[in-house]
């Protein structure tokens, strides 16, 4: 098994996780915990399927599924934000539903092959020997997650939009005071982390399986929800971990086919073991737990007048 | 006569089962400092806030320079010149100076431009700023002085303050008056909240006097005592409360060099901190808020555990004990945050009584409530507190903060303590209310219990404490006898404000040593 294509697999492997946890932290980042990352991933995964047979285009599935991981998110939006629903209820709801909503509209899709997504080429660039094929001869959307990435990065740290949003996420109570709209503000959060997690739910479904199976996310938006507090609110440890938990994915495919002597079971389980002692570790340090949590995290707003 | 700044007439506003506003007129001119006088709930906040944009009047109109006014959201009333330093500091401890600065502009100038900026304004009013640090490291005072700069930084024709003295020590207080007469000579009006009336007799040129949404009457404060002033107020006659002489008894509650790490990125740790109260005396320990008190309270009540040989209760160590223990031994506490910390929001009073009264006090019997004498016992504090509310069933979210507050630092006390632990014993309470919680401190210390007060409202502690201590980043000053303690000598003990008086502090700590 050679290096080059575990780093390859690599990529690929990390790509739905990096996708569903960059679009979190943003609507983590405004003071809303969305704990139905799993269902809107799932959501996006089908609708991003559906279209993408029906039309034949892969790009027209891609964003067929950011607009339902979005409609997804909004339904939870405006529980929580209007209805002052509890925000750890109505996530594991809207995962509850999406799975469910997914695998009826799937019903007619199981078998299917969807239309295969191209692959960026370089043309020569992509020969390269080891960097062309690792890192220059992906699809679009493994290069739509980096950029996303280092977008998220740049806007939180540097444009006043990001900041209003990390005041709203900080302390809703005062950016409302100063006249900040708290409540429009977050709903845009929360569409746009629906939107990440749809993508990220359709590189299951497009690239990576790719075909649709029930349930097929798997408990990869679990994964993407703990990757966000893994990383501490940072968008580039965010990437960092999703290379982790997906190098770890990988290694444990790969390992299995090569028939080490390992159960199954425990290396199935191994992403969330690590999941759960990472943690562990960083929480176990109360300062730096806190460092860059968001400290309106799952308050419900609601402006007095 | 010049046409007023601001003029307001006829404002009213309702909420459901209460006027806050009832036709509340008057005018503030270019420059003067105008103060706005009233209990809790007199309908003082309602109104700035409809000022600022935040509420709107039901009735009622305002006037800018003779011009029409009526903002809809603070950024109108930005844009018209109006800015105010909130009560509840409106920052955000995690981003910088400069980003809180920012958030609170219209057009904010680039980042490193508002940092010089920010750095030259603040040094020409003598409040200097770091932009770069973040929020959450600075003190109650360098956090109001942000609050302030953000809202010079817009050339303000009116600037607001709602209670901005109430965290600040006497030397920031000083500071703070400079600047507003600086601003006020440049024509700045200001309109001035506060409970502290000497402070208004001392800064305003006048004042609006609101009882119940209604104006009842306005004065020119340097004319008018404090006491003539708390009266119009309330509407009726004021007593202070009455201290007798003491013979303190055995050391009832002490506490050996205890310290303990902070709790979480922006907690203060404790360092090395030794008291003792005796039987029939009350300690008074003062200090800027976030200095530490909140993790005393935390220790003393045994919400936090320190280690062993620290803390010690009849001469017994109870370092380690939790809070139900500590209770069942007679030392109960009443902690400063009353709504989810020393009250159950949504709980009943009479539930609240059984939760720190439960055992002690036979309401429980083999884990069944006796629910007949539970009720009694609540009964038993409305009655003697004069806690306004429907009656036990009450549940405690519904009482407006001074009731509230009457009513959990009365359910301790009813109990006769031994010991007695309070935080910020009449936080938000008005005159009346504060009055009497003061007096059964002291009636509590008359029957010898030992009772330790934390407190920021000095006077407070001036009034009820025999003994005076400050803290000071999580140190805590060797205590002095408050009879013959000047206002000047506990604004160094507290220790705050300027580099000048850093000397003076060491100088202080020097002599005391």
């Amino acid at each position: 098994m050679s290096v080059e294509l575990l780093l390859t697999a690599l990529m690929i492997a990390s790509t739905p996780i990096l996708l569903a946890a960059i679009g979190e932290l943003v609507v983590e980042k405004s003071g809303v915990l969305n704990l139905g990352v799993e269902g809107m991933m799932i959501t996006g995964a089908i609708c991003g399927f559906a279209v993408a047979v029906e039309t034949g285009s892969p790009a027209l599935g891609f964003i067929g599924a950011a607009l339902g991981g979005a409609a997804m998110s909004m339904i939870f939006g405006v529980l929580t934000q209007f209805l002052l629903s509890n925000q750890v209820a109505t996530g594991l709801a809207l995962t509850l539903f999406g799975l469910g909503f997914s695998a009826l509209i799937g019903q007619g899709y199981v078998g299917q092959v969807p239309p295969s997504t191209p692959k960026l080429d370089l043309g020569p660039l992509s020969d390269i020997p080891f960097l062309g094929p690792v890192l220059l001869s992906h699809d679009l959307v493994v290069y739509l997650g980096l950029a996303l990435v280092a977008g998220v990065w740049a806007w939180l740290r540097y444009s006043r939009g990001g900041m209003i949003l990390r005041a709203v996420g900080e302390n809703h109570d005062a950016a409302h005071a100063l006249g900040y709209k708290v409540i429009r503000i977050r709903l845009a959060a929360i569409a746009f982390g629906g939107a990440c997690a749809g993508l990220g739910g359709a590189y299951l479904s497009l690239v990576r399986v790719p075909q649709w199976t029930e349930g097929m996310t798997a408990g990869a938006g679990w994964i993407a929800l703990a990757l966000v507090v893994f990383a501490s609110w940072k968008p580039w440890r965010v990437l960092i971990g999703a290379w982790l938990f997906g190098g770890i994915t990988v290694l444990q495919l790969n390992l299995q086919a090569a028939g080490v002597k390992v159960p199954v079971e425990l290396l199935s389980m191994s992403p969330y073991l690590i999941t759960i002692l990472v943690l562990v570790i960083i929480s176990s340090d109360r300062r730096r737990a806190n460092l860059n949590a968001p400290a309106a995290l799952g308050r419900i707003f609601h402006a007095a007048s | 006569m010049t046409v007023p700044l601001l003029r307001l007439s006829g404002i009213t506003k309702s909420y459901p089962g209460v006027r806050a506003n009832d036709d509340v007129s008057f005018q503030i001119a270019p420059g003067e400092i105008h103060a706005l006088l009233g209990e809790n709930g007199a309908g003082k906040s309602t109104l700035v806030k409809a000022i600022y944009g935040l509420v709107k009047p039901d009735a009622g109109s305002m006037e800018l320079n003779g011009a029409a006014y009526a903002p809809s959201e603070p950024r109108a009333a930005r844009a018209a010149g109006v800015a105010m330093v909130f009560q509840h500091f409106s920052l955000f401890e995690a981003l910088t100076v400069a980003e809180n600065v920012s958030l609170g502009m219209e057009d904010p100038p680039p980042q490193r431009k508002l940092a010089a900026k920010i750095r030259e304004v603040s040094r020409s009013y003598g409040l200097p700023l770091e932009p770069d640090r973040l929020v959450g490291d600075l003190s109650a005072g360098q956090r109001q002085r942000v609050e302030i700069i953000r809202c010079l930084l817009q050339n303000p024709r009116l600037l607001i303050m709602d209670e901005p003295t109430s965290v600040l020590t006497p030397q920031e207080v000083e500071t703070l008056f400079g600047t507003l007469h600086k601003l006020s000579d440049e024509g700045t009006a200001i309109l001035y909240i506060s409970h502290k009336l000497e402070e208004i007799r001392a800064l305003c040129d006048g004042a609006t006097i609101l009882r119940h949404g209604k104006v009842v009457g306005d004065c020119v404060p340097a004319e008018r005592s404090a006491r003539e002033m708390a009266e119009m107020m309330v509407g009726t006659d004021l007593t202070p409360p009455e201290r007798r002489e003491l013979t303190p008894g055995a050391v009832r509650l002490e506490a050996r060099a205890l310290s303990l790490p902070a709790q979480g990125q922006f907690g203060t740790p404790l360092r090395e901190i030794s008291l003792s109260v005796r039987a029939g005396e009350v300690l008074g320990i003062g200090g800027v808020a976030g200095n530490g008190q909140d993790e005393l309270m935390a220790v003393l009540t045994g919400e936090s555990p320190t280690p062993g040989g620290t803390l010690f209760l009849d001469g017994a160590d109870i370092s380690g004990t939790g809070p139900a223990e500590r209770r069942s031994m007679g030392l109960r506490t009443s902690p400063e945050e009353r709504l989810g910390h020393a009250a159950a929001p949504d709980m009943s009073l009479t539930e609240n009584t059984l939760l720190t009264s439960g055992s002690a006090q036979g309401l429980t019997k083999k884990g069944f409530v006796a629910w007949g004498k539970t009720r009694s016992a609540t009964e038993e504090v409305i009655e003697t507190f004069d806690v306004r509310t429907p009656g036990p069933g009450t549940a405690a979210r519904a009482l407006s903060g001074g009731n509230l507050q009457k009513y959990v630092v009365g359910r301790e006390v009813v109990r006769n303590p031994p010991i007695f632990v309070v935080n910020q014993p009449t936080w938000g309470v008005d005159a009346a209310a504060a009055a009497t919680i003061r007096q059964s401190l002291l009636n509590l210390a008359e029957q010898g219990s030992a009772v330790v007060v934390i407190s920021q409202d000095l006077d407070e502690l001036l009034e009820v404490a025999s003994w005076f201590a400050a803290m000071n980043e999580g140190t805590l000053s060797a205590p002095r006898e408050v009879a013959g303690l000047s206002l000047d000598e506990i604004g160094l003990m507290l220790g705050g404000g300027d580099a000048q008086d850093a000397a003076a502090i060491s100088e202080a700590e020097n002599a005391q040593a």
